[in-house]
């Protein structure tokens, strides 16, 4: 027993009293605070570190998703862009004009033939429990989907065209934001509820497939669903849980804003902490780490799957939902896969994956990074430019600003590969812990 | 008559244009899978990246293309095809071959080349900025317009130069493909490989060898599915995701693994994908009498509207990983 566990101290979490590696990196990241707080005012390191913290939020979900159960999420941008419509949708002032008018009816009508038609086509899919043969059954179903599909979509049309070109778009209910950030976490669930049922069971790249179209759908329909979300012309302010600017100051309100996020950071953590050392968070890592050996001992493996990429996925419609309200704007065209997946996605491996520590070190670090990345990107780019002009007289072209921040996608990039090459476990690695 | 022009136009060219480009992209995807056994999510950025060298090619000789009497850009088309090729075999050796020699699992390679599909972005938007660019750069877009010999016939069918040239490529390049696997030692290797990789490599055969051919030949495809979709429209920089998920749909349509099963997955989505934004009530026009009111009356009877294109790919795939995973020819890998 004894030589067994000096084989294996490499692997065995080390029981020093002071957690030196955490520490130091803290520490370090402490600094980097401080010296933008030094360098770039209150009100705009605050804010910093409130988007920081949502981004934290972002990258808990997915380290539960890639570090606890190796499943790997392309789409977090989709999720949360479906947080942040939900919390635009619930904390927006009511629009009067549509409720006075007789649309909400329309729409109501409209969406009762959506439930009625799916409902039928559910239905004529069960034929073959009445002795239908079931190739028939097939066939009947899908022509009635497709021709339902045809009738009460353009009846919605109408509907939502009129809307649209009368009261502008439906308005939001008015409700306190913390509402549409618990539906935007139900809402993100349910969509990875539905891909994680389709492709779990499957090989993993069908998942990144899955999830890296089902977040550009989702942006597609935000952008172009005007009668919802107004589209392109974006909706503000979207009002915060916490007194805004307008009553406390930028500084104090952001601050507000802050705590508020630390304490649902902390919660969060807390709870992910006791599910990691909880009998189920082993047996997540044991499916992980040898699939057939977990189903071997009677684990239900597609089951925990799915259960641990809807939390994932929870997750990140909340902080899609906190995210949105903070920006106080809802634009659908701002959700970018860069910004909104590869940039967590970074912060998870370089922060280390499954191990919530380190995730929410690499969130706020590589977030620190990101946003200095872009003063730094424009000065390297006028600088190359001064000096082409005065060595070669070049002759620059216009777009260089956008151009300049292009840069930093390469970045993000080269530092994904550097660091699934060099440090595949992160900065802070996950420590696995063996009992006796 | 006139109905039935639009049609084609819009279906049946529209359709098999981009269902020549999805086939090709998809190939590559396919060949890689099986080889490699995990999804190159930077095959799009590979695509536009030879059609890139198309761009900067066709700039620096603009009149190249007059002395052989076709577009410049097709002519520069095996150049960049090489480029491309020698650009996938730097990357396989730089990020991919570390991660194999590590013994990671597939689904780190796909990060992986996101990390590469995101390098290849941002050097490809900082060269070549964000808005779309014409490849004709010297040259003009040839437009042929066929009459119909029939009675009531008024408006023609429309097939332009580039289009041509893309159905003779696609052809070239599926005929090509075939020799190639069937005939030859490397693809017979590959073929063995793509079965059972341990065996093949006990039997003699040199798989790093063949893991830069099939890099070679997928990046010689993405440059050609790259460069005619350019052609087609125009040179945009930042299409990535958008051509990526049709690709990978038809690859798993057709069965991952499995070459020609994917040509037929890339024009099963292509044409899903036309037949779905096509606008149905054109064709139910002439017998607007005979139906019943509510039929006749909508003027839009398309499936989807252009702007949610991107739904159809994914709905073809969900739909195939719901009902056959495997994609309609039994692809190999799972």
């Amino acid at each position: 027993m004894s030589t067994q566990r000096e084989q294996r101290s490499d692997l065995v979490a080390t029981r020093s009293r002071l957690p030196k590696r955490e520490l130091t990196l803290f520490v370090a990241l402490l600094v980097a605070v401080l010296g933008v707080y030094a360098a770039m005012g209150t009100a705009y390191s605050t804010r910093m570190l409130v988007e920081a913290a949502c981004y934290a939020i972002l990258a808990l979900g997915l380290t539960i998703q890639w570090g606890y159960a190796g499943q790997f999420n392309a789409g977090v941008m989709g999720f949360v862009a479906l947080g942040g419509f939900s919390a635009m949708f619930f904390s927006v002032p009511v629009n009067e004009a549509f409720w006075s008018s007789e649309l909400p009816g329309e729409l109501g009508l409209g969406l009762l033939y959506l439930a009625l038609a799916i409902l039928a086509v559910f239905a004529t899919s069960r034929l073959d429990r009445l002795g239908v043969p079931r190739k028939l059954r097939t066939l009947i179903t899908i022509a009635l989907a497709v021709v339902l599909y045809l009738v009460v979509m353009s009846e919605l049309r109408v509907v939502t065209e009129e809307i649209h070109s009368r009261v502008d778009f439906i308005g939001g209910l008015g409700l306190p934001a913390w509402t549409g950030w618990i539906v935007g976490g139900a809402l993100a669930g349910g969509i990875g509820y539905f891909i994680g049922k389709v492709c779990l069971g499957l090989r993993s790249d069908y998942l990144a497939i899955a999830t890296l179209g089902i977040a550009e759908i989702i942006k597609a329909f935000l952008k172009n669903s005007e009668w919802l979300t107004r589209g392109t012309a974006t909706v503000s302010p979207l009002p915060w849980p916490t007194p805004g600017p307008a009553e406390v100051g930028f500084t104090l309100a952001r601050a507000l804003y802050l705590s508020l996020t630390a304490v649902l950071i902390a919660a969060i953590f807390f709870l992910l902490h006791r599910a990691y050392h909880a009998p189920w968070g082993r047996m997540i890592r044991a499916i992980r780490d040898n699939e057939t050996s977990a189903a071997a001992m009677g684990k239900d493996i597609n089951r925990r799957r799915l259960e641990i990429f809807v939390l994932g996925c929870i997750l990140m419609g909340i902080g899609g939902g906190v995210l949105g309200s903070f920006n106080s704007l809802f634009d659908p065209q701002g959700y970018l896969p860069l910004n909104h997946t590869f940039l967590v996605l970074v912060m998870v491996i370089l922060g280390g994956p499954g191990n919530n520590l380190g995730t929410i070190f690499g969130a706020v670090a590589v977030y620190i990074i990101w946003i200095m990345s872009e003063p730094l990107a424009l000065f390297l780019m006028h600088s190359a430019v001064d000096i082409g002009q005065a060595m070669f007289g070049w002759d620059a072209p216009g777009n260089l600003d956008s151009r300049a921040l292009q840069a930093r996608v390469f970045v993000i990039g080269l530092l994904i590969t550097l660091v699934l090459r060099f440090a595949p476990k992160g900065l802070l690695p996950e420590k696995v812990k063996h009992h006796d | 008559m006139n109905e039935l022009v639009f049609f084609i136009n819009n279906v049946v060219i529209a359709g098999s244009v981009s269902g020549s480009i999805y086939a090709i992209g998809a190939v590559g995807v396919t060949l890689v899978f099986s080889i490699m056994r995990f999804a190159h999510f930077a095959h799009a950025d590979m695509m536009t990246f030879g059609a890139f060298m198309v761009l900067l090619l066709t700039t620096l000789f603009p009149t190249a293309g007059s002395a052989v009497g076709l577009p410049t850009a097709v002519v520069m088309l095996p150049l960049a095809m090489a480029l491309t090729a020698a650009l996938a075999v730097g990357i396989d050796r730089s990020f991919y071959k570390p991660l194999r020699a590590h013994g990671v699992k597939p689904i780190v390679m796909v990060i992986g080349s996101l990390g590469v599909t995101l390098m290849l972005q941002g050097l490809i938007r900082l060269f070549a900025g964000t808005s779309g660019q014409s490849l004709y750069v010297d040259d003009r877009k040839e437009i042929f317009r066929l009459a119909l010999p029939f009675e009531g016939a008024r408006a023609p069918i429309v097939i332009t130069e580039p289009q041509i040239i893309l159905f003779v490529l696609t052809i070239a390049a599926v005929v090509g493909l075939h020799v190639f696997l069937t005939r030859s030692r490397l693809g017979k290797a590959m073929r063995a490989m793509s079965d059972n990789p341990d065996l093949a490599q006990a039997s003699g055969i040199n798989t790093n060898l063949i893991v830069a051919v099939t890099w070679v030949i997928a990046g010689g495809l993405a440059a050609i599915a790259g460069t005619l979709l350019s052609l087609d429209v125009t040179f945009k920089p930042d299409l990535s995701f958008f051509i990526l998920l049709p690709i990978f749909a038809a690859a798993i349509v057709g069965g991952v693994g499995h070459p020609f099963g994917a040509i037929a997955g890339g024009f099963m989505v292509g044409f899903a994908e036309t037949l779905a934004v096509f606008n149905w009530s054109v064709l139910l026009r002439p017998f607007g009498d005979s139906l019943p009111e509510w039929l006749a009356q909508s003027g839009n009877l398309a499936f989807v509207g252009t702007e949610y294109k991107i739904v159809v790919p994914f709905f073809i795939l969900v739909a195939i990983l719901v009902w056959r995973p495997t994609g309609i020819f039994k692809g190999k890998v799972i």
